[in-house]
């Protein structure tokens, strides 16, 4: 128990052993993400592949994570998983004080448009609509009226200062201009967590640091963030970083024990 | 998502494909332009027989006494050779009906047919001859605008006058007063009395080429060589007395001819109705295969939306995954798909009720065929438009909505 410790975002093993354990009860609020012996596998033409075989994890509020592992490790699964886009076959996955491992299609839409915000590697960003259109997807999808939508739009492209690019289509911005617009369309419905899939895998170093900026100053003014990634040095900018391998978790430490190795 | 802003969406999507959404909207565009062209034609013809053809063809309260029925479709060959069979109707026989009629029954012995009538002026012209009473005048309302009508003397007399439509006027007399002077009909010379008031034409038949004498002239022989009577026509002051004088005219008449109970009438009584009956087949038909043609229309306008929707959804497989993603159900794809697939074809049929519209306008400006729009069948139009969208919309629709996010995401 390090003083370090009770800086914001990061919790101890100690308090993660204890929440992952208490299996079947409700994680306290402050526990953003809690899963318990989750397990996802594939039936790929009459092979089982077991893609995740038990993982066990808690992410308090205001953390900033990243998550690593080589491919084939699982960590897309996992974060098909968290992100409510797939369901496990065994296990728990609490997000936000619900067991969302047991919702239907419909209500894991809403979880996904109220609770989680995504960033993706590749933009996915509408080609034909505008930067704040696409701002404004996740809004239309929450039943916000038009007006409000437009205005809450507006603010999150100001938060990533593309406020004077609102009118632009994604194929008249740079990538970097193109990943802020998915940042603020992440943020537009305040999710609890925001969740990035290789966000600069598809941008050059000195914008990729670029991006890595915006997700440094939204992690420390309270946003918890999860990024997945292959790149040590991307996932060197998280306070704490989980390796997975194999379908389990490898290492689960402190940004500063993970750089240590690797010499960074 | 709400519904207007789907159907923004939808347009916009449509006005970004433009030529793509044309062919699109080709096949119900087309089926819905001749669909409203058609039932435009018709209702028009049908008010046109309903308001103005059977007054002025056939005459209001009127029924015709015949050998046989004048407006008699789909006749088999052994009701014509039992037609061919029946007695002639003579002079006698008129006066017989005639005397059986209810009080206030006007009656007019009417034999008619197209004869060539020549003046010393211009080349013979065909004109329609109607051989007939003073009475005929009052029965089927002519104004006479200059001279005067014959009168019964001159019918009982048989004077060889004649009162002419205008057509005739401006073809056999050009420029001078044909009052006082000579025209032949079917060679037979006759004094011109009164010229007829401008009636217009009927499907492109015109009415202002009658040439009207009595039916005592020798005329009449040309058109009845035997010496019997065409027809003689009986209006009534109601419907009702004209029914009575159907009724005792068909006594009368199966007493002189000796007709059993139980067989049927040898010869014709017929009234507007038969003509309109007539027409009323003639218009379902029209119905029928008028609305045929642009129903396989409407079918393979179905079939191409449903194709392009299948198209748009393998194209946009990856927009899918994207609003899925970002919280959209399934019923908000399923919409969005549906109320495009409809926007579309509401579209093609807005565009196809224009230009239908248009055709009808057309036709009736270039062909005597009259073209009258039925508010019912632009409603029906737009109804079956957003139909066959909904219909061709729900599969592809379905589909789209069914698609697994994370495959849909990854798709390039």
């Amino acid at each position: 128990m390090s003083p370090s410790t009770e800086e914001i975002g990061l919790s101890t093993t100690a308090e993660r052993a204890a929440v992952v354990q208490a299996a079947g009860s409700t994680p306290d609020k402050d526990w953003v993400i809690v899963t318990r012996g989750l397990k996802r596998e594939y039936d790929m033409g009459g092979e089982i592949v077991r893609a995740l075989r038990g993982v066990d994890l808690a992410i308090r509020r205001n953390e900033y994570v990243a998550i690593m592992g080589p491919s084939g490790s699982g960590k897309s699964t996992f974060m098909n998983l968290i992100g409510c886009l797939d369901t496990p076959n065994a296990g728990e996955y609490w997000l936000s004080g619900e067991l969302v491992s047991t919702f239907k299609d419909d209500e894991l839409a809403r979880v996904r448009n109220k609770e989680i915000g995504f960033v993706f590697q590749t933009f996915n960003l509408l080609p034909r609509a505008s930067a704040l259109h696409n701002v404004e997807l996740p809004l239309v999808y929450a039943g916000v009226g038009s007006a409000e939508r437009k205005e809450r739009a507006m603010e999150a492209l100001t938060k990533v200062q593309l406020a004077d690019r609102a009118s632009h289509r994604p194929n008249e911005l740079s990538g970097g201009q193109r990943q802020r617009v998915a940042i603020a369309r992440a943020l537009v419905n305040r999710p609890s967590i925001l969740l990035a899939d290789e966000p600069t895998g598809n941008l050059d170093s000195t914008t990729s640091e670029e991006i890595m900026k915006v997700f440094e100053t939204l992690a420390s003014t309270g946003q918890t963030v999860i990024m997945v990634t292959h790149e040590p040095d991307i996932a060197a900018h998280a306070r704490r970083v989980v390796v997975l391998r194999d379908g389990l978790i490898a290492s689960d430490e402190r940004k500063e024990s993970f750089t240590a190795k690797l010499g960074l | 998502m709400p519904f207007f802003e789907s159907v923004a969406l939808a347009l916009n999507t449509i006005r970004v494909q433009k030529l793509k959404s044309f062919f699109t909207l080709l096949g119900v565009m087309i089926g819905v332009m001749f669909l409203i062209a058609v039932v435009s034609i018709v209702q028009g013809m049908s008010n046109y027989v309903e308001n103005d053809f059977a007054a002025k063809i056939i005459g209001v309260n009127t029924f015709t006494f015949r050998r046989r029925p004048n407006f008699n479709p789909n006749t088999t060959d052994d009701q014509w050779r039992e037609f061919q069979r029946r007695p002639r109707i003579y002079a006698a026989d008129a006066e017989l009906v005639r005397s059986v009629q209810p009080v206030g029954n006007k009656s007019a012995i009417v034999n008619q047919t197209f004869l060539y009538a020549s003046t010393q002026y211009a080349r013979p012209r065909q004109v329609q001859a109607i051989a007939t009473e003073a009475s005929y005048f009052d029965i089927k309302k002519l104004v006479v605008t200059s001279g005067r009508a014959f009168s019964s003397q001159e019918v009982s007399a048989g004077a060889k006058v004649i009162v002419i439509g205008t057509d005739i006027v401006d073809n056999l007399f050009g420029e001078l007063d044909p009052l006082g002077r000579e025209v032949r009909i079917g060679g037979m010379p006759y004094t011109v009395i009164g010229i007829l008031e401008k009636q217009g034409s009927v499907f492109g038949f015109s009415l202002d080429r009658q040439a009207i004498v009595p039916y005592t002239t020798p005329v009449s022989r040309l058109i009845q060589p035997r010496g019997d009577l065409q027809s003689m026509i009986v209006q009534g002051p109601s419907r009702e007395v004209m029914q009575d004088g159907i009724e005792n005219a068909r006594e009368v008449m199966r007493g002189v001819r000796h007709l059993a109970p139980g067989k049927v009438d040898n010869f014709a009584l017929e009234t507007e109705d038969s003509a309109l009956e007539f027409f009323d087949g003639l218009k379902k038909q029209m119905i029928v295969f008028g609305t045929a043609l642009p129903a396989i229309g409407l079918v393979v306008g179905a079939m191409v939306i449903m194709n392009i929707m299948l198209v748009a959804v393998a194209e946009r497989t990856r927009e899918i995954g994207i609003r899925k993603a970002l919280g959209a159900r399934r019923r908000d794809i399923l919409s969005q798909f549906l109320i495009e697939a409809s926007t579309l074809s509401v579209l093609g049929a807005a565009i196809g009720i224009a230009l239908g519209l248009l055709a009808a306008k057309i036709v009736s400006m270039t062909t005597p065929l009259p073209a009258a729009v039925a508010p019912w069948s632009i409603g029906m139009a737009l109804i079956l438009g957003a139909g066959v969208g909904i219909v061709a919309g729900v599969y592809p629709a379905s589909r789209a909505a069914r698609l697994d996010p994370i495959a849909a995401l990854r798709q390039e």
